[in-house]
């Protein structure tokens, strides 16, 4: 059990490498979807973990054994692991909820300070302007969508750079990018090796909406030069928006500009695949492994409660 | 072809289109600037209807230029929240009610300041 237990802990290690390839060899969307998929599954279950763990140490202390109706002790492999593994698995389930929490209560304040920031300037159709020096865009979601655009950025960008501009905010608005981002940042904060993965889950929503904004303006190369010109002018601004509305300039630039400059290539549909297929196991593989302790864990308990037959 | 296509985009969008030229640029522009500038296929009198309802809405302004109007963006954010507070009040038949019962209404800071603006205003 507790060899099956650390699996979903260390698993989430194995989805680095994955998520950098995935990129390279998914469409934006499909990286999109299956990375914040396996990173929510992945934290769920090393969370999952964690608190078996704490469970089964909790129940070997005769407080909560009598709370929890055991007439025998509860029985586990390697027993002499559990307390510091119990000990261990406190610590982490208490440091991520208090980051957590500090995160969430942030994001939340930060968010209803820019809707009520965009909402007090002038307002055209979907669009808030910020007089503001500094180079600045973003999508802000809400009821409704805005898309928010200091002065600055809007004096460095030409006419068509700046229909470029819109049609990437708006793509992230359209395409609920900020509920990926959110999932993304909350992952991150079950598991350090997540981390990684929601920079390219980052990276990966803002390939999605460069992808649409190019269908929809029908120049690629257009794109690529509002782009690589917001980020130039950009570049000393460091705005204080929450971290899951996306910006114009996230994630790394000449990336995406490489990206959209290039000619879609021919992808590997095998390799496409393969790597499709090893996130969904990786994540499927970790959620058997929680579940399947989980049910280990339940059925000892009962063994433990005398209402099971070993 | 252009033409077509910018002209069926979503009223809003087109907006924001408008809203940004004007604030990009400097200075005043006319709708003929405007239209210029954009480079889209838009035509002149749809700018001219676009920068109307913004004027109506109040987030830009204009000033006489020639046989037309050259328009700009309200640059005070303040501007714009008086400007909407009489929209209200011109929204409403009874004006003097209305009145009557936003003083009442005040904060005995808010009626001190009102009070000296109005004061001030006079001489």
């Amino acid at each position: 059990m507790i060899a099956l237990l650390l699996l979903p802990l260390v698993l989430p290690f194995a989805l680095r490498p994955m998520a950098r390839r995935a990129l390279q060899r998914l469409t934006p969307i499909t990286a999109l979807w299956l990375l914040t998929g396996s990173a929510v599954i992945a934290a769920g279950c090393t969370l999952a973990a964690l608190g078996a763990f704490v469970l089964t140490g909790l129940l070997r202390l005769p407080l909560f054994a009598s709370l929890g109706e055991l007439i025998h002790p509860l029985r586990t492999s390697y027993g002499g692991l559990v307390p510091p593994a119990a000990v261990l698995s406190a610590g982490a389930l208490t440091v991520c909820a208090r980051t957590l929490t500090r995160w969430a209560l942030n994001q939340s304040r930060a968010f209803r300070a820019a809707r009520t920031q965009a909402g007090r300037g002038p307002v055209a159709g979907d669009l808030c302007v910020l007089d503001s020096p500094h180079p600045d865009a973003y999508a802000l979601p809400g009821r409704p969508h805005r898309i928010v655009v200091t002065t600055g950025m809007l004096r460095s960008l030409d006419a068509a750079e700046r229909e470029a501009l819109f049609a990437h905010e708006r793509a992230h608005n359209a395409g609920g990018h900020h509920y990926f981002l959110v999932a993304a940042e909350l992952a991150a904060r079950c598991h350090p090796a997540l981390g990684p993965v929601r920079d390219a889950i980052r990276l990966a929503a803002e390939r999605a909406a460069d992808e649409a904004a190019a269908t929809v303006v029908g120049d690629r190369r257009l794109i690529a030069r509002a782009i690589a010109r917001a980020a130039l002018a950009g570049q000393s601004a460091r705005s204080r928006r929450p971290d899951f509305v996306p910006g114009a300039t996230t994630g790394p630039v000449p990336q995406r500009v490489k990206a959209l400059l290039a000619t879609p290539r021919v992808t590997h549909r095998t390799a496409a695949c393969g790597l499709a297929a090893l996130l969904i196991a990786c994540a499927a593989l970790s959620f058997a492994a929680s579940a399947t302790s989980m049910i280990d864990v339940h059925h000892r308990v009962e063994v433990a409660q005398g209402e099971a037959a070993r | 072809m252009a033409d077509a296509k910018d002209e069926r985009r979503p009223a809003g969008e087109l907006e924001a289109t408008v809203m940004a030229a004007l604030w990009a640029a400097g200075d005043p522009q006319t709708p003929g600037e405007v239209q210029l500038s954009l480079g889209t296929g838009l035509a002149r009198t749809t700018v001219t209807t676009i920068l109307t309802r913004l004027h109506d809405k109040g987030v830009v302004d204009r000033r006489r230029q020639g046989r037309g109007y050259a328009y700009f963006p309200v640059q005070d954010a303040q501007g714009l929240t008086a400007r909407r507070m009489h929209t209200e009040l011109d929204r409403d038949g009874d004006r003097e009610t209305v009145l009557a019962r936003f003083v009442a209404q005040l904060s005995p800071d808010d009626e001190r300041v009102l009070r000296d603006l109005l004061e001030s205003g006079e001489q």
